[in-house]
């Protein structure tokens, strides 16, 4: 397990208490899972996604993220449709190890409302969140 | 006295996929005579070719013999996996179990044919009934959590005999998987209680929760940290003010039999393990039998078909009303149902007293004599299993995976570890009263120096086992990439 | 006791090394008034010799003391030779006491078993994977159905009435608590499940048959898959009678999803009806749906092929509630006992057995009708057949005293078929033997 320090928690993105992470781009949004939880949750083994057309609820469950010996639940960050999933994570799970933030991203979502992003953690406050669970 | 840790590497053969060997046109089993002219079934229903292989007897048995030195079993060692009672199994019950009048019987054959099995079920479920305290029993559920399942059954079954449609249970944190697994099944949701800091339920925690949509708790006693829940009486009152009914899962009765009369705990109803109290062996996974005990208000709705008793004769009838149904092509795993039989009548009450009393007794010891070297969670008496975790060990980065696996290379079967989840790196040593006070000073002595290691030479640790056959298994590319048939 | 190895000096120290000065000590978390007040009243205890003489008469007694020579049931439990090489290598201990393969380095025999009993299965059932066992053919059923419920998202299953009685009671069972529903296909004067009668309602997750059927009828299941592809529905072939498959078509060539059912004519004893093995195959597209143990194919630190329970993500210890099932224990010994049998029996060999089932029970089919008895369907059979033989019921009992058990009453089970009895014939039954049946019967 790594050290508080050494997690990485890039400055442009915002985060949800359930160690999710999101990332507006153009007008998609990028989510995904934090450096953190892919370093609590082991080696990933399997990652079940959504539909793409799929309507998400803010909080919603979009699909799991399975370990060997452990299972978890994502949320996502915002509500929106699916506009794309990331068809490379079933052939290569261990993406979401490796680059939780590049190519392990999950799903994009077209937001229904934009600032909903606004809503979330930055950086910052989930660093704090994160020094609070120790 | 032996100081010599047991664990060594002995001669273990290598041996292939059973499809690696054999040779087309080999056969292995003795063909009874065509006496009869042979009729070809119809070319439409025939099939193709069947692509199994072909081996000879000498190759079976070879095959299997040789695989058979991979396992490790409670005859070659101690075997301490908390919650699961890896008690010694008597060879006597065996064979009896394999007498031909049992093993031969169909199970179809009426009455009058089947006394011999029938009285054994029936004295059986009475001997039940007489160790739980409770009032009648079934012995058809195949297994623990099968009798999970029935017990969540009886239960849903007796609130729309009121009437009533409720749709939670309560679970505590520390409960084993198949308790809201087997409630979820039943269409429950389970409501999670959490323990107090002691390690057992709190009876303000169960008021705090219960109300009249929760069709009960789900509790085990002992509790999966091997305590005893001390609050149950109140409790389960709790739970009967508000309409509720008390689910006991038994798994843990080896630490009370003859002690402890669950009747009188509130319990409405509970399953047992006759493959984990009652020594009847686990077979590497099964089969077991998980009969489920009630009270008298919930009889009328156990499965069908029951045993009834005229006059010394018995008979199987399916004339209750308001059972729940069959949950088994037929009468449940008679085949285990003779092992426990046998291994009651040969202990009698006072050695099945006797046998909780030690099963207590040893995992007391073992946690005395650990705790200083591993961290023990809840400083206070345990009943038939101790918990421990890895915390002191942490700063070598030692876990309690890599202590379990050394442990191995000593010459023990690890015990149950990262159970219950409420306990991080939780250790659960479940000794039992069949192992000798040498065979547990040895474990203890192995597991002291295995703890040593861990601070003086934690590679030692985290190479382990190196004395088997197989080392540590790539488990991450067996679940991205599952081969599951050859 | 011969189990209990303490000596009073042992337990003495034992209490010293703890602190407390006698057992009763140890229970002290425990109130009062959850302690027993009185002894246990049982039985016992009984010495070696009076066990094995107590319950050796409680077998004898079965059978009324072996004055019954010939059996002739089915319906579920099958009577097959089963070579002595099962019941010896079943018995070493490192199979017996081990428990389930958790700690995959000590328990690699366990666990390259199951994966060669996956294998023979799927290979035998045409599927592309099984599980490690459930308990019997009844809750494999109702497990395949609940899987059809989870992958589908719909509710209603249509089952045969020709699945075996009781799997369908079980099934009931399962499915009371729930929303899910059951219709219920009727049959034809075949002997086979009517197709026709399938509701087209969209709203089916599964259709489920059995081959060989209750009747012994084998089903073609062409119509079937038809209708489940259509209905966007599973098609489940169950089976009674696994031995069947030596002869007959496979039901994944033939469009089945799930193939499930009872395993115990593979080298298990009938054993009053438990236990028995509940065999599970699927296709791989639904394996994360799947009940039950799954055993994979790994490699160990140093490169060497070893094998490890996987996808353990699906069970009850992690998944709890959202598990596909709860099983935990399951029949592993039992896999073992049938990967054994076929290991003996071979492919050539389970073709060849299979032959002298049907060959033998057609023998007992065309004697029976010569001797006046109607055979009730046309439908081919494999080792099971329905026979409506005048005044059986009233010489039943007869029958017995002359060590015949001669067939099984349908009519508690299906009342339109009063008189009618269904026979099972195996390899264990001689010409002699069914000579004397007809010659008794009629």
């Amino acid at each position: 397990m790594k050290e508080l320090e050494e997690l990485v928690i890039p400055q442009d993105l915002r985060y949800t208490k359930d160690h999710e992470w999101a990332r507006a781009e153009g007008d998609l949004v990028t989510c995904g899972v934090t450096d953190y939880a892919q370093d609590q949750l082991g080696d990933i083994v399997f990652v079940e996604l959504p539909e793409v057309g799929e309507e998400l609820a803010e909080g919603g469950q979009f699909g799991t993220v399975e370990s060997v010996k452990a299972v978890a639940e994502l949320y996502s960050p915002i509500g929106g449709e699916v506009a794309e999933v990331n068809g490379a994570l079933e052939e290569s799970p261990q993406l979401v190890n490796q680059d939780p933030y590049g190519q392990g991203w999950m799903i994009k979502v077209r937001p229904k409302e934009p600032n909903e992003l606004d809503k979330l953690m930055d950086a910052q406050q989930y660093k704090d969140m994160l020094k609070g669970l120790e | 006295m032996n100081t010599e840790k047991p664990g060594t590497s002995g001669l273990v053969l290598n041996e292939p996929l059973l499809w690696e060997k054999g040779r087309k046109g080999r056969v292995g089993f003795s063909f009874p005579l065509q006496d009869v002219p042979s009729q070809a079934l119809d070319e439409e229903f025939t099939r193709d070719d069947l692509d199994l292989p072909d081996l000879s007897e000498v190759d079976v048995v070879r095959h299997y013999t040789r695989l058979s030195q991979w396992n490790f079993g409670v005859d070659s060692g101690m075997y301490p996996l908390g919650s699961c009672t890896m008690k010694y199994n008597p060879k006597l019950n065996e064979s009896l179990a394999a007498l031909e009048g049992f093993s031969e019987a169909h199970p179809l054959l009426l009455s009058d044919l089947s006394q011999g099995a029938l009285r054994l079920m029936y004295e059986l479920q009475g001997m039940l009934a007489e160790i739980s305290g409770m009032d009648a029993v079934t012995l058809q559920p195949a297994a623990g959590a099968h009798g999970e399942l029935t017990g969540m059954l009886l239960i849903h079954a007796y609130h729309k005999s009121k009437g009533q449609h409720r749709t939670k249970i309560l679970i505590p944190d520390t409960a084993h998987g198949t308790n809201p697994a087997s409630a979820a099944l039943c269409g429950f949701t389970p409501v999670v209680i959490k323990s107090g800091e002691q390690g057992i339920l709190r009876a303000e925690s169960v008021a705090e929760l219960m109300d009249e949509d929760t069709a009960g708790i789900m509790i085990t006693n002992p509790n999966t940290l091997g305590l005893f829940e001390e609050n149950i009486h109140e409790i389960a009152e709790i739970v009967h003010g508000m309409g509720g009914q008390v689910y006991c899962d038994g798994a843990n009765m080896n630490a009370i039999m003859g002690v402890v009369d669950i009747g009188s705990m509130g319990v409405d109803v509970l399953h047992l393990n006759l493959h984990k109290t009652f020594s009847t062996p686990h077979g590497g996974g099964g089969p077991g039998s998980g009969p489920v005990c009630v009270k008298g208000h919930l009889e009328p709705f156990l499965p069908v078909p029951r045993i009834l008793e005229r006059d010394g004769r018995f008979e199987l009838s399916d004339d209750f009303p308001h059972s729940i149904g069959r949950l088994h092509t037929f009468y449940g795993n008679f085949g285990v149902m003779i092992k426990a039989y046998c291994y009651i009548l040969s202990m009698g009450a006072g050695g099945l007293k006797r046998a909780s009393q030690l099963a207590v007794l040893n995992a007391n010891y073992i946690k005395e004599r650990l705790k200083d070297v591993l961290h023990l969670p809840f400083e206070r008496p345990c009943m038939h299993e101790c918990v421990f975790t890895d915390r002191y060990q942490r700063k070598y980065k030692v876990t309690t995976l890599d202590m379990a696996k050394r442990l191995i290379d000593y010459g023990y079967h690890p015990p149950t570890i990262y159970f219950p989840l409420v306990v991080n790196g939780a250790i659960m040593i479940e000794p039992t009263e069949t192992e000798s006070k040498e065979e547990i000073d040895g474990f203890i002595d192995c597991f002291k120096a295995v703890v040593k290691e861990a601070e003086e030479n934690p590679d030692l640790l985290h190479q382990a086992p190196v004395s088997t056959r197989i080392g540590r298994l790539d488990e991450v590319e067996a679940a991205r990439r599952p081969c599951l048939a050859g | 006791m011969r189990y209990l190895p303490h000596t009073e000096e042992d337990i003495r120290e034992m209490l010293g090394a703890i602190g407390v000065s006698s057992l009763d000590q140890l229970f002290v978390p425990v109130p009062d008034q959850c302690k027993r007040q009185e002894p246990l009243n049982l039985p016992g205890p009984m010495n070696e010799w009076e066990l094995k003489e107590h319950v050796g008469n409680l077998a004898g007694e079965m059978l009324g003391g072996s004055k019954i020579k010939s059996v002739f049931l089915g319906a579920g439990s099958y009577e097959h030779y089963i070579p002595e090489v099962i019941p010896y290598l079943l018995q070493r201990s490192e199979f017996v006491t081990s428990y389930t393969p958790y700690q995959p380095e000590v328990s690699q025999g366990t666990l390259q078993a199951i994966y060669e009993y996956q294998t023979l299965m799927t290979k035998l059932f045409g599927m592309e994977v099984s599980n490690a066992s459930l308990y019997d053919g009844a809750t494999a059923l109702a497990e395949a159905v609940l899987m059809a419920f989870r992958v589908s998202k719909k509710n209603q299953v249509a089952v045969s009435k020709l699945v075996h009685p009781h799997y369908r009671e079980v099934l009931k069972t399962y499915l009371k608590p729930t929303e899910y529903s059951i219709i219920e296909i009727p049959y034809g004067p075949d002997g086979r499940t009517d197709w026709e009668a399938i509701p087209k309602t969209h709203d089916i997750a599964a259709v489920a048959i059995q081959s060989p059927n209750f009747f012994g009828c084998i089903e073609d299941l062409e119509p079937f898959a038809r209708i489940a592809r259509d209905e966007k529905a599973l098609l489940i072939n169950c089976f009674t009678e696994p031995l069947a498959y030596g002869l007959i078509k496979d039901p994944g060539s033939q469009g089945a999803d799930i193939a499930c059912g009872e395993g115990q004519s593979f080298g298990i004893p009938r054993s009053y009806g438990g236990p028995g093995l509940g065999i599970f195959t699927t296709k791989m597209k639904y394996v994360r749906s799947m009940p039950g143990r799954l055993v994979g194919k790994t490699r160990d630190v140093k490169g060497k092929r070893g094998f490890v329970l996987t996808l353990a993500t699906r069970e009850q210890h992690i998944r709890r509630e959202k598990a596909t099932s709860n099983i935990c224990t399951n029949n592993n010994l039992c896999a073992l006992a049938a990967t054994i049998y076929l290991a003996s029996l071979g492919g050539s060999g389970l073709r060849k057995l299979a032959q002298i089932n049907h060959d033998k029970s057609e023998y007992l089919k065309q004697a029976l009708s010569e001797a006046g008895a109607v055979i009730a369907f046309t439908a081919p059979t494999f080792n099971e057949f329905v026979a409506k033989v005048d005044g059986l019921s009233r010489r039943y009992q007869r029958l017995l005293e002359k060590g015949l058990v001669a067939g099984l009453d349908l009519s508690p089970y299906y009342p339109e078929l009063k008189g009618h009895y269904l026979f099972s014939v195996t390899e264990t039954k001689s010409r002699e033997d069914m000579d004397y049946l007809v010659k008794e019967i009629t």
